[in-house]
Formats: structure tokens, sequence, C-alpha cells
């Protein structure tokens, strides 16, 4: 268990597993490792991670693309984009610091590889969806590519964007192309104060329905909010809603007014700039108002008019803390300490109102106990475990990390 | 154009035609069935006209469980299946096979729920492009992907190719706007995937269906995105003495941070003949033409067409016009939309779909300009500049067939230089039958079985959509294991 391999190049790494397949010896698969105490404890033989294989081969800013090794941190990533103004519009969640690590350090590869997509999924698109194409080292240690550098490909299946979510159960990405896009000129958010979750989230899905191009929409109950480290916002007392709008200076002024004209019944807003608006929505790609500790995280994703239902069905089992993003698609949700972590009435809330539900923090022995992804249809199942085995013949990448057997 | 092997039909199963047709008209209703050879002929080709093959019956389904009876009874008795739905494939994606059952979705064309503060609408897959849009236009949403048979084309067709369109620079293509799908597989069992949430759950099956080209499954339920549309949109023409000045205008706007919804560009040869259709007002003197749409209040629309006729200023245009109204603009892109057409009026045409890098445009044009003159034959290019997706439509004379021979062979070497500078043998049309054994010029051995691969995981006996995608001897590659198709018959 401490031997850690850190393959340098895409030849070694495909060597590696090639031998660990023919051993039908397993492996866990990191980046840095900011994850690893999210999914089901997956049990190998030997550790690799990809944080040795480092760089950027290719940025070309006029076409929107960049290429990143996969061991390079998003926070170099983000680096190089911000020096031509540009950004991944994504803005991947950064789950380091519920587990106690520190901001910043998860790889590119491991974003595409968890999908991990911020506030902005909602108008910009998931990290899958910025996925152009992949190198990568399947469990046979076979290196194959699939996507490219150019926007619109179609050209054979998309196992790129197919591995994306996978978790490394399929294929270790060596290298991710991907669509970037230009930072906004201006910033703005509108803050409404007071409102319970079911008039949030009806409100908020009305300002995704205007054309004002909302760009992040959040909404935070009293109790969340007191954890913002946000000084003046922690001590705003109430409930916060929050809609961001993103664009050149004279359009963010004409669209706040036609926004907040248009939810005039929703009560009158007030304005983030744009320095704390980069930081309050900095925050909720940390997800600061779920620090690091023992308490439970859910992560929820639901049709936005359902998310306050749910929240209400688990609510009255226990005590919990919640807030929601995604205009309210995304629940975040801190469960007590308990035996499956809330898990019987989380899985049974999201049964009767759809969508699914991912454990992200709880205690080694919840997640051995408990399925962290959401369960399977039959259907779903079988094709999921025939995959794997297409891939990965010897299950040697992070066995079980997703479900058992895959 | 008949240099792209087809596979030589099963004996066994043509020998059984008339006990499976009489098979089909017990599970379905007379109206469902065409077995008839004048009814079949209606079937035998899509977009690609130069390839044409007589189905062995057509089947028309109207539910998701007569999907599922269908394709397990072709399952079990080992027969191919074509999925179609409008046949608008360029690249043979719909071609039928005369020992394969064409299972048509085109009696599946309801839009079942709309859902405004969700922002999403469930449709069955037979539905038109167009009718989506049109069926929240309302309220003033639309559905964002935008083919330009758009009129014609269904979404299931558009959700087995992946399909684009002039807007998707902003918007993005199908998969980007697609949230939930109803897959019916080959033994009839029925798969959901997604539905109103953003993201799926497990791995990414959404990603891995959407662009399979009807080889992993029927598609007869999608859940997709709809948009609510800006407050106006306005086009402006900006032509330039060279195609290199156009590139470089593109990649200037890019640079500058800002993104258009919409990028166009044209050639001389396509001037011309869009001119001669649409009386758009196109500049006859230009070299290269961009049509560039941004969107907003009026107001914002100034301010970003003010930009972009500064940036584009400095590059000395020819011509610059911001469309004057609605009037203007609608015949601006009508133009534009109509160019296939327009030039199908004058010559029979081959329209190439691959995509480049930008930074290659003017090298790419050149070379494309040399290589159909080289085959003697004319070209205009019309493409999506924003993305890199190149048009090239090659003329040729249908009646000649050393003629079609050669615009096929020039098609390849374009489609090659693309791969060669970086870029795909195919932007949004797909593979088909057309590009298929273009493929090893892009994928190599390990990339083309991680493929075959999932295709076995959906399909074992690989009875769908046959000898499409991939090169032939494909399935030879021993890890993936052949399945008796009784092939060899």
């Amino acid at each position: 268990m401490n031997d850690i391999l850190s393959p340098a190049t895409d030849w070694e790494l495909g060597s590696m597993l090639a031998s660990l397949s023919e051993e039908k010896t397993s492996v866990e698969i990191l980046g840095a490792g900011s994850k690893r105490l999210m999914g089901r404890p997956p049990k190998a033989d030997y550790r690799l991670t990809t944080s040795v294989m480092r760089g950027i081969p290719l940025y070309e800013a006029t076409e929107l693309v960049m290429s990143a090794r996969a061991g390079t941190p998003v926070s170099q990533v983000e680096i190089e984009l911000a020096a031509r103004g540009q950004m991944l519009a994504f803005e991947p969640t950064d789950l380091g610091p519920m587990f106690g690590q520190a901001a910043g350090i998860q790889t590119i590869g491991a974003v595409f590889a968890t999908n991990q997509s911020g506030s902005r999924r909602i108008s910009a698109g998931a990290a899958r969806d910025h996925l152009l194409g992949v190198k990568a080292v399947n469990g046979r240690g076979e290196l194959f590519k699939s996507g490219g550098r150019v926007m619109k490909n179609v050209t054979g299946y998309d196992v790129a964007r197919g591995l994306c979510g996978s978790w490394g159960t399929l294929a270790v990405i060596t290298e991710a192309t991907f669509k970037v896009l230009p930072v906004p000129e201006d910033v703005v958010t509108l803050v409404f104060a007071g409102l319970p979750d079911d008039l949030a989230v009806e409100m908020m899905c009305a300002a995704m329905g205007t054309p004002y191009e909302v760009s992040g929409a959040a909404h935070l109950p009293a109790s969340t909010v007191l954890r913002l480290e946000h000084d003046s916002l922690s001590r705003a007392g109430q409930a916060l809603t929050a809609l961001r709008i993103e664009n050149f200076p004279k359009s963010v002024a004409y669209r706040k007014t036609k926004l907040s004209d248009a939810l005039s019944a929703y009560g009158t807003p007030f304005e983030l700039d744009l320095e704390n608006s980069l930081n309050f929505w900095g925050e909720l790609r940390r997800v600061s108002v779920m620090p690091a500790g023992s308490t439970n995280i859910w992560r929820i994703s639901t049709a936005p008019m359902q998310a306050p239902k749910i929240v209400y069905g688990i609510a009255r089992h226990m005590d919990v803390r919640v807030y929601y993003d995604w205009s309210g698609g995304l629940i975040w949700l801190e469960t007590p300490e308990s035996a499956d972590a809330g898990a019987a009435d989380v899985r049974r809330a999201v049964a009767i109102h759809g969508g699914h539900a991912t454990l992200i923090r709880a205690d080694r022995a919840v997640r051995d106990s408990v399925e962290v992804f959401q369960p399977l249809s039959p259907v779903a199942e079988r094709l999921t475990r025939e995959l794997k085995a297409a891939f990965d013949s010897h299950g040697i990448l992070n066995p079980g990390r997703m479900y058992a057997d895959v | 154009m008949t240099s792209i092997e087809l596979p030589e039909p099963d004996k066994s199963i043509l020998r059984r035609r008339d006990a499976i047709v009489a098979d089909l008209e017990a599970m379905f209703s007379p109206d469902q069935v065409i077995s008839d050879e004048v009814g079949r002929r209606a079937f035998e080709t899509d977009a690609l006209t130069a390839y044409r093959r007589l189905p062995l019956a057509v089947v028309l389904p109207e539910t998701t469980k007569e999907v599922a009876d269908i394709l397990r009874y072709c399952h079990e008795s080992n027969i191919k299946v074509v999925a179609r739905g409008a046949g608008t494939s360029l690249c043979g994606g719909a071609l039928p096979a005369e020992d394969a059952i064409v299972v048509g979705v085109s009696k599946m064309n309801r839009v079942l729920e709309i859902d405004y503060p969700n922002r999403t609408a469930r449709v069955e897959t037979g539905v038109t492009n167009l009718a989506i849009s049109n069926a929240v236009a309302e309220e003033g949403f639309f559905y964002a992907p935008d083919p330009s048979s758009q009129l014609a084309c269904t979404l299931a067709g558009n959700l087995a190719m992946n399909s684009g369109g002039a807007h998707c620079l902003k918007y993005g293509v199908t998969t980007n706007n697609v949230l939930g799908l109803k897959i019916v597989l080959m033994t009839g069992e029925i798969l959901d995937v997604g539905g109103k949430a953003l993201d799926s759950e497990g791995f990414d099956l959404l990603a891995l269906a959407v662009g399979s080209e009807g080889q992993f499954g029927i598609i007869t339920e999608a859940t997709v995105r709809i948009i609510r549309a800006a407050e106006a949109a306005r086009p402006m023409m900006i032509g330039f003495d060279s195609a290199a000045k156009a590139g470089l205008c593109v990649s200037h706007i890019i640079a500058s941070g800002i993104i258009p919804v919409a990028i166009e560009f044209m050639d001389k040869p396509a001037i011309e003949v869009c001119e001669a259709f649409a009386k758009a007002g196109y500049p006859l003197d230009a070299e290269a033409l961009l049509i560039i749409e941004v969107e907003g209040s009026e107001d914002e629309i100034s301010e970003r067409l003010a930009q972009i006729s500064e940036i584009a200023g400095e590059l000395k245009p020819t011509t610059m016009v911001v469309s004057s109204g609605p009037e203007q603009s609608e015949r601006i892109w009508r133009g534009r939309k109509s160019a296939f057409g327009a030039i199908g009026r004058l010559s029979d045409y081959y329209c190439m779909d691959g995509t480049i890098p930008l930074v290659h445009l003017p090298f790419a044009l050149e070379r494309i300009a040399e290589i159909c003159s080289s085959y003697g034959l004319k070209v205009a290019n019309i493409f999506h500049a924003g993305d890199g997706n190149l048009h090239p439509l090659i003329m040729y004379d249908v009646s000649k067939p050393e003629e079609a021979e050669k615009a096929e062979q020039a098609g390849a070497e374009i489609l090659k230089l693309c791969v060669e500078v970086g870029g795909c043998l195919s932007g949004e049309h797909g593979v088909g039958i057309e590009k298929r054994d273009l493929m090893h010029a892009q994928f190599d051995k390990k990339d083309l079985a991680v493929q075959t691969r999932i295709k076995s995981v959906f399909d074992p006996k690989w009875l769908l959509n046959p000898a499409k995608v991939f090169p032939l001897d494909c399935r030879e590659d021993p890890s993936v294991k052949p399945a008796s198709t009784g092939e060899a018959a």
C-alpha cells in the first residue's frame, strides 16, 4: 500500500498499467489526492498519481482552446488563462477544503475525471461540455485518444466525454484538451434577502427564464449564510438569494436594472460589485459554507423546482444545513453524524421527487456500508459493468470506487 | 460515387424475407409496415443520394414499446436494423441495407411536456428540430442546435449525429443541450438516462449515446434544454479581399473577448451563388465574406457591432454592412441557410464537413482550391468560421461517373488535410458510410478498438446500423468478440 507509482510519460503509464493488468494487480488512481476521501473506499494494491505529468503543451487563445497534462494543478491552468484574459467557464468546484486540504491543489485531469462543475454550469455548461479531447490509458494499458482540439468534432463515438464522471474507473486521463472562454469584463450580483427556499427557487427559475443571461443563481438559507467567510454577508441574519450577471459594463448596468424590474415581486435586491461578487462566487466554488469537519455532506442533482421539496422531505427527519446552486438544480446538504449519513431519507426524498444523490463526505465506515453514488437501474448497472470490462478487463483501476465490482 | 464498399447482403436473411414480413405484419398494423417495392423505394437512400439500397422492409412504430418489440424480434432473429429519422443525413448515416429492416421514428413526433420553470422540453424523437423551437417560441424560448436542415431533420437524427449548426459557437451542439434520453437497446430493454437534472448519474451514458450514429440503440424520447431567446439579434456582413484577412478578423474578434452567436464564412463562388438566390445584398466584389451575429438589447447589439467593426476596420475590409432591420437580417440568413440548395440549382455537389484549427484557415483554403483544381473540379466554401467547421461544396456532374469518382477522391483528400493540420474528419454530419474508410487517418488501431468495444457492449451482435462509422476490417481486432450475425453466409 505504501508504493506510489508516479509515471512521467504516457508510455511509462501505459507499461505500468499493462503489467499491473497482466498480474491482475489493482491500483488506486490519484491526481493531487484532494478527493481521495470521497467515494467508496477503493481496495487497491498500489497507488498511482498523475501529479508528475504536468505542463501545457497547447494554448491557442484565439481559438479558445488549451491542452494540459493531467497532473497540472487547476490553479496553474487558471494562472495561464488569466494572463490572456481567459478562464475555465465551468469554474470547477474545489472539494479539497471540505476534506481539510488546501484550496487549489486539484489537478485538471481529476476535474474532468470527476466532472466538477461550479455555479456557472447553469449557463456555460459542465466540465464535460468543455472537454474537447483526451489522451488516456485504459485498464489494459492501451494508450488511446478521443476527440481532438477543435470545437466541433463528431468523428467516432464521444469517448472523451464518456470518461467524464467515471472517477478513474475506466481509464487514466494523461492529457485533456478543453474549451476556454474570455473572462467577462464586469460582474455584478443581485442579492435578494429573506426569501424562503421555495420562493427563492421560484425566483431563480424566473430569472433564468429572462433574456438577461444570469450566469449564477444560488440560494443560502439563513443558517448557511452565517457560515460565509464574507464579513458583511455573513451578518445578514437572513436567507440570501444571489443572481450573477456578467458582460461588458454597459450591458451589466442595463441587465441588472431589467432583471430587478422583472423580479420586483420578490423584493428589492442589493448589489455586490465586481470584487465582492468574485469573493462570494469564489466561496461557493470552494463550498466554503460546508467547511472541514465530521458531518456528512451530500450533493443532490435534480430539476430546480423539485429542490425545496427534496430538502423539506429530508429535513423532516433530521437537522440539515443546505444551500442551493444551479437555480435549485444542485443541492449541497449537510447531515448530522449517523450510521448511514441519512442515506435512507435522502434516497427516499430523491426517489419521490426525482434526481440523484451522491454522498460526498462521510466516515470511511459509512462509505463502506452505504451506496455513495446513486444506485443504478438494472439495465444501466449491466451496461456499467460491461463498459468497465471493455476498458479495464481485469478490473484493476480504482476497483469499487463508484460501485461494487466496477 | 460508388466507390465505398458495402457488404454483400446475408442471403439467409433474404431467403427468409417473406416469413419476416409476415411476422412484422402480425406484430404491427398495416400502415406501420411497408414491404412493397414502391413503398420501400422511398427509404432506399438519404441525403447522400449516390448510394441506394432497398431495405428488406420498413417498420414505423408509434410507441417506445413497439420499438422495443421490433428490436427484440430482430435481435432474436439476427436481422440487422437501420434506424431512420427524416433521412437527411449527408454521410449516408441512414442508408439501408438489403438485409436490414428500417425502423423509422417519424410517427413518434409529439412534444410530450414543456416545463418553462425548469427550462426543459420532453419530446418524442421523431419531432423535427424546428418543431421543438416552434413549440416553445410563444414564451420566447428556443432549442439551440440549428442544423441547416432543421425544417426537416428529426431530433432522433440530431442525437445520432450530435448535430451542430450556425449558432453553436455560443450555445453548443446537441450533446450540450440534452439532459435525458429513453433508449431502446437491441435486446428490447429500455434504458432511461438522465432527466431534468443537469448531471446524469453514474457513467455519462448520455455522452456516449449522443453521436453514436444509431449503433447503440434507438432513442425514442429526449429531455432537451430550452433557452430563453435574447431580446434581439442582428447580423453584420464584412467583406474582405482575401480569405486570410477574414480568418485573421475572426481570430482578432475572439482574442478581444467577444464571442458572437455566430460567425459564418463564404468564399467568392459561394457569395455569388447565394446572392443570386437570396438577394441578400452580399458584396459581389469580396473574395471572402463573414456574417457575424450578436445578440442582446438594441443598445447592447449596437455597442458590440461597433466594437467588431473597429476590429475588422483595421484589416481594411472591402465592405462592412450592419443589417438595417429584421427584413434584411432575414435575407442575410436566408442566403446562408439556403446556400446548399442554391448551389444545388447550378450543379450537383458533394458537401464536405471537416473541422480545422482556425490558425490554419488560409493554408487549408489554398490547399482545398489546389486539390479540387487538380481534379478539374470547382469548389465553393461555406463554413462556421467561429469553430473552424468547413463545408467545401465540390461541384461535379452526377451524370458523368468519372467526375463523381473524382469528386469523391478530392473530398477524401480534403478530409485527410483537415486531420493533418490538427482537425477532424467530421464536425457535425457524422461518419456514416462516407468517412468510414478514412477513420484510419484520424485514429490508430487502439483508438478504434476502444470505440468498437463500446459498440459491442451496447449491441453485441453488431446488428444496428451495420457497415457504418468503422472501416469494415475493424471487427477483426481479436479483442472485439465477433458475433454470429450470419454475415458470412
